[in-house]
């Protein structure tokens, strides 16, 4: 029995996973607090307990995220690009393109079928189509943030968002509210701005199919709705969308682990 | 591996875009950057390629754009062809 784990210090949430041999036998999903060495020993510690194991029994770490360089206990990093690729390979073989939509950044990839990245751009400078993107939209419009994507789909007449910028879409959204428009048209016309903005971002890789949404976005079943409306594509995505980048991170650690054995 | 820099924002798209497969990690590019932009670094594959320096990925619209008025830039000392722009 090989034990590895993979931990994954993203902008907003921190994530643990750990792989027995090819199987994901416990993960944890924590926010990312200011400390991220703390985070990283706190995330690791929860997914340890729920795994019933011990640091000293995982016989590699590999770190990935913004914060993969503050990992203490990591014997190596890679950045959640490949990690990205690589997780999103293992679930679903078949997957040549990655929207990976996180919190506070946009990527998308294309890999092989070894997951290996072949073509890959980021926006980490606009915020539209991220996770804090939503937040921020929640907040003004008052409403749950798990809740918009099921009521966005229950538009009936999406209002028109000009700008995915968060700044310019927060006040566009309140001077839709004073108008009295239905909140869930003005989500409709959220999705709508921010599935434009990550289109332009896909197409600079070139889409190919599969295609797989990553990240919390992909929990927002109408961000995915209409992303799948402009690429043309069912999006396939994972049980637990959050963890993949610490998936791709622990099947790096495993392989690595072999390399050394070797 | 080729890897888009950059960002697009409301005034259009802003991307150096590098071909890992194609740079072979001379180092001209880097050399001829007047705002050393760039660096020599190991991919998570191991290869050593040219990349631009974190620091810098969100200002290239502004930092980038007037090389082209230069002929010594990124884009022209490359042999391979490995380096390109989005504007």
């Amino acid at each position: 029995m090989v034990l590895v784990a993979g931990v994954d210090i993203g902008s907003l949430t921190a994530k643990a996973l750990i792989l027995e041999d090819s199987k994901i036998r416990a993960y944890a999903i924590i926010p990312t607090g200011v400390d991220s060495e703390e985070t990283s020993k706190k995330v690791m510690n929860i997914a340890l307990e729920k795994a019933e194991l011990r640091l000293e029994d995982i016989e590699y770490v590999v770190s990935t995220g913004y914060g993969r360089v503050v990992v203490p206990f990591a014997n190596k990093n890679i950045t959640e690009i490949s990690c990205h690729a690589k997780g999103a390979v293992f679930l679903f073989p078949s997957v040549r393109t990655i929207l990976d939509m996180g919190g506070q950044d946009c990527k998308a990839i294309r890999c092989d079928a070894s997951g290996k990245v072949l073509n890959f751009a980021m926006n980490d400078k606009c915020a539209a189509g991220t996770g804090r993107f939503f937040e921020i939209m929640a907040e003004t419009m008052e409403l749950p943030l798990e809740e918009l994507g099921r009521l966005s789909l229950e538009a009936t007449d999406a209002a028109k968002i000009s700008s995915a910028c968060v700044v310019f879409a927060k006040s566009e959204v309140l001077t839709l509210l004073r108008r009295g428009v239905d909140k869930k048209n003005i989500l409709a016309g959220i999705n709508e701005a921010v599935a434009l903005r990550v289109f332009a971002l896909l197409n600079r890789v070139g889409i190919e199919k599969d295609f797989a949404i990553t990240g919390g976005i992909a929990k927002n079943i109408g961000v995915v709705r209409k992303v799948e409306e402009k690429v043309g594509l069912k999006a396939l995505i994972a049980e637990e969308p959050q963890i993949v980048g610490a998936l791709g991170a622990a099947l790096f650690a495993k392989e690595a682990l072999e390399q050394v054995k070797k | 591996m080729i890897i888009h820099y950059g960002y697009a924002d409301g005034s259009g798209e802003y991307y150096l875009i590098v071909d890992t497969d194609k740079c072979d990690g001379c180092g001209r590019c880097v050399e001829v950057c007047p705002n050393d932009i760039l660096e020599l670094a190991p991919d998570d594959y191991g290869k050593v390629v040219v990349r631009v320096k974190d620091e810098f990925v969100n200002s290239i619209g502004y930092i980038c754009p007037a090389c082209k008025r230069r002929d010594e830039r990124c884009e022209n000392v490359c042999e391979h062809a490995a380096i390109s722009y989005s504007w």
